[in-house]
């Protein structure tokens, strides 16, 4: 088991080195001179135009550009935004209130997706199990945009019962739970629906067969033969699920006024601002990386069957 | 889901907002009239997170701009009602030959930390602004003083740190020379970037920044980053406009679609300009909370003229021609839906020497003499022009609707040339590597026609994208320049204008307008033609 960590952590350093590599050059290859954008509609003036570059390393070949940006980044330098501003603080504030969001929305759709899946997967063919058929199809089929601006218009604005949008820093629960119930409710449709058919398929292996026939009870013929068996699938998905939901969500995040990674991301690509862009995308390949290896040690818990050297 | 198909979807956004907008009705109780109010309040109005540190000179984009607008106060600024110059920290701005000015200060004024507004004040701060080395964004703003070459040199470093042209006399006394005769200088005053800065700023810009002191009405409390600004009246502010209100919080949004969705429960109390999807709605939503105002902007199309095929006098005929095939008012009301004014000048509405009518019949629809000009200027080549913009900006429905109207009324071939972004259309506009039409336009710096002129239509001026040089619009616009008194610039500027009319440079479309609202908890809110509301007057319900 250690050794295999320690592989695993080892393959991270070339994965990680080629994509901070690829996206340095992609960002920057942005059309547009991100310095000369900071004047907006208006044009630059020229020798305040060539003192900024200068100050903010752009007047140096992308080659340069590169090695520096490297040099910078072993010693924990993420480099500045245009603005002036470190680009670790900018991170260090979308991060946390994209978290918040994630696990809210993790949580959600682990507990609410897998207690359907589990019901529906025991009473297969019921009522029950048709109504979340249909149910989680019509939540995979609409658009998230629709489902947030519905959510949003009926139980804030309407009814009033939460509020309809976040401020990052003052962020309460009636204001964080909307966004999250849209961004958990299609990976819980999906949740649901993995974890009912593992359910239904796993209740006629021998081994459920053995537990029941030895007089096991009832709750622990699910709780530790069934349920445990039947969640690689769901596991697999949902450790990519939370990779996804670190990156954020542009459009929900536009929704309801969260100042996340999503957010941050899609207004720094749209400055070209590549020190910021690299930096986000350097702090998101960690994640999947971590969120995989998590993923596959998860496995060997779940089924004993499964051994790492 | 996974991050790409998220990304996918925010195409179809923009339509499914109007669809669920169209089943909103929410209305509050109306409530703009006279109610009780507590001057100690604070309301909330839709920012953006200010993308540089809050210094004057360096706020030009409208998140950090507005909010140190409210934080700093200079010599005079524009009366929110009429656009006039109105004197603050000055007393008085004179001048006998429009090329040296003398300021006299009002006595009184103080920081918001309690150091008093001096001369020196002033003096200082434009002397740190326009120094290259300190990389403000709006530092050639004080490129017209005399000794602004020494501090802002266009290569190499600066050979002196104070600028010839500021002379103190004494603590209410100084002088101002400039380099040419600028008969409006003082409106360039009213800009927020010739603010005033306390001793303490020079020893610490970058933390000034973050904790700025100013001296403007509302004074800095707090700053949580993509949050909200927080401020408060300042007690000792000496200017004509006293808070009637406790202060201002900045609330950041990252779209107007969510602070539309807060205005609506109360949770913001006045937005900036609301968004597409609820244009034509809003009105029905928020009864007489409702606001629809004049704003000192214009749409343009501009002529790529430094292409040989745009050269030539006749060419102008072809200009005017595609002028008069473009339906302004059928576009304005449904494309726009009426958030829009047709223009018929080159200067927006209600900007200090506004005339109507200087673009006469070319700004108005007439497909047979638009087909005749076309016909007489020798037809436009290939009978095919492309009308560049940038697709992040909302402008593609207007441009189809331009190319339509073109196509329909005089048969050429016009389609639209949309660009990624902003600035990847800047990159073509001024790299001069498109041929036939782009999108342009003009927010006011200040109130007056010269700023519409002058900055885009002179010969080499910086935001002259079309390459338009005519030797008579300079000799006018210099004469204004040297006027005696602001009304005989404006005056001499119109003249300038009509100049326009016979040249087409740029082909007016029409002027931008204020479509925004307020909360219940509010009342008293007018907006000026910046699009700002008039912060101090702002009253919050008791």
């Amino acid at each position: 088991m250690g050794r295999y960590v320690a592989r695993r952590l080892l393959q991270m350093i070339p994965v990680f080195l080629g994509t901070v590599t690829i996206i340095f050059f992609m960002t920057r290859m942005l059309p547009g001179d991100p310095a000369a954008a900071m004047w907006g509609d208006k044009a630059a003036d020229p020798a305040q135009l060539a003192a900024f570059k200068h100050q903010m390393g752009l007047d140096v070949s992308k080659w340069q550009q590169y090695l520096n940006y490297m040099g910078d980044l072993f010693t924990g330098d993420f480099g500045t935004t245009m603005g002036g501003r470190k680009v670790t603080d900018v991170i260090g504030e979308a991060f946390p209130v994209t978290i918040q969001l994630a696990l809210l929305a993790f949580a959600f759709e682990l507990v609410v997706g897998v207690a359907i899946g589990l019901f529906a997967g025991l009473r297969r063919g019921k009522a029950f199990d048709k109504s979340t058929l249909v149910l989680t199809l019509l939540l995979i089929s609409i658009p998230v945009p629709v489902l947030g601006f519905i959510f949003q218009n009926v139980f804030a604005i309407q009814l009033g019962w939460v509020k309809p949008t976040v401020q990052a820093q003052h962020m309460t629960f009636d204001q964080l739970i909307l966004p999250a119930v849209v961004l958990g409710s299609i990976s819980l449709a999906y949740v649901a629906r993995l974890t009912r058919t593992s359910i239904a398929e796993n209740l006629k292996a021998d081994y459920m067969r053995t537990a029941v026939a030895k007089g096991l009870p009832r709750r622990k013929v699910i709780g530790t033969h069934l349920l445990r068996n039947s969640m690689i699938p769901v596991v697999t998905f949902l450790g990519t699920d939370l990779g996804a939901l670190m990156g954020g969500a542009i459009v929900t995040e536009g929704i309801f006024n969260v100042q996340g990674v999503g957010n941050a991301l899609y207004h720094a690509i749209g400055r070209s601002e590549g020190a910021t862009v690299s930096g986000f995308v350097v702090v998101l390949v960690l994640v999947f990386l971590f969120a995989s290896l998590l993923v596959d040690l998860l496995y060997a818990v779940l089924d004993p069957r499964i051994r790492y050297a | 889901m996974p991050a790409g198909t998220r990304v996918r979807w925010a195409v179809v956004s923009a339509t499914s907002v109007a669809l669920v907008a169209t089943g909103c009705g929410s209305s509050g109780d109306g409530g703009s009239g006279g109610g009780s109010s507590d001057t100690s309040k604070t309301f909330t109005y839709q920012s953006s997170e200010p993308q540089n540190p809050l210094q004057p000179a360096n706020a030009n984009e409208t998140g950090g701009g507005r909010i140190v607008q409210n934080l700093f106060k200079g010599l005079a600024d524009y009366d929110p009602s009429s656009g006039k110059l109105r004197m603050q920290v000055a007393e008085s701005i004179d001048t006998s030959d429009a090329q040296t000015y003398n300021v006299t200060l009002k006595s009184g004024w103080t920081f918001h930390d309690g150091t008093p507004v001096t001369a020196k004040s002033f003096v200082d701060a434009w002397n740190w602004a326009a120094n290259v080395g300190n990389n403000q964004i709006n530092s050639s703003w004080f490129g017209d003083i005399e000794g602004y070459k020494d501090v802002h040199p266009e290569s190499g470093s600066p050979t002196t740190d104070k600028m010839s042209g500021l002379t103190v006399q004494d603590d209410t006394h100084f002088t101002i020379k400039l380099y040419n005769k600028v008969s409006y200088f003082p409106y360039k005053l009213g800009y927020v970037a010739f603010s005033p800065l306390p001793e303490g700023f020079f020893k610490d810009p970058a933390g000034y920044g973050q904790k700025p002191v100013g001296n403007g009405p509302y004074q800095f409390v707090s700053w949580d980053h993509n949050s909200q600004v927080v401020t408060k009246t300042f007690a000792n502010y000496q200017g004509v406009d006293k808070p009637k209100n406790g202060g201002v919080v900045f609330k950041m949004y990252t779209t107007a679609e969510a602070a539309y969705a807060d205005l609506q429960s109360n949770n913001l109390d006045v937005m900036d300009q609301v968004p597409p999807s609820a244009l034509a709605n809003y009105k029905n939503d928020l009864g007489d909370r409702a606001i629809d105002a004049p704003q000192g902007a214009i749409q343009n199309v501009g002529f790529t003229l430094y292409q040989p095929e745009w050269q030539g006098a006749n060419t102008a005929k072809v200009r005017q021609g595609l002028s008069m095939a473009i339906d302004r008012d059928t576009i304005t009301k449904t494309v726009l839906q009426g958030s829009r004014k047709s223009a018929t000048a080159w200067v927006a509405e209600g900007v200090e020497g506004y005339k109507s009518g200087t673009c006469g019949d070319f700004c108005t629809y007439n497909p047979d003499k638009a087909k005749q000009l076309i016909q007489e200027g020798g037809g436009v080549p290939g009978n095919a022009v492309k009308i560049t913009y940038n697709a992040d900006g909302g402008h593609k429905e207007w441009v189809d609707a331009v190319c339509n109207s073109i196509r329909q009324a005089t048969g050429v071939n016009c389609s639209g040339d949309p660009k990624t972004d902003f600035k990847t259309a800047r990159a073509a506009i001024t790299g001069h590597q498109i041929n036939g039409m782009f999108r342009t336009g003009w927010v006011q710096d200040y109130p007056l026609n010269a700023n519409f002129l002058a900055d885009v239509y002179r010969t080499g001026a910086a935001s002259n994208d079309t390459g338009y040089s005519s030797p008579e619009f300079d000799k006018l616009s210099t004469e204004a320049d040297q006027a005696a008194s602001i009304q005989d610039t404006a005056t001499g500027y119109q003249k300038a204008e009509e100049q326009l009319a016979t040249d087409m440079p740029a082909i007016p479309l029409w002027y931008y307008r204020t479509n925004s609202g307020y909360s219940t908890n509010v009342q008293n809110v007018t907006f000026d033609s910046f699009g700002n509301p008039a912060w101090t007057q702002v009253e919050v319900k008791g």
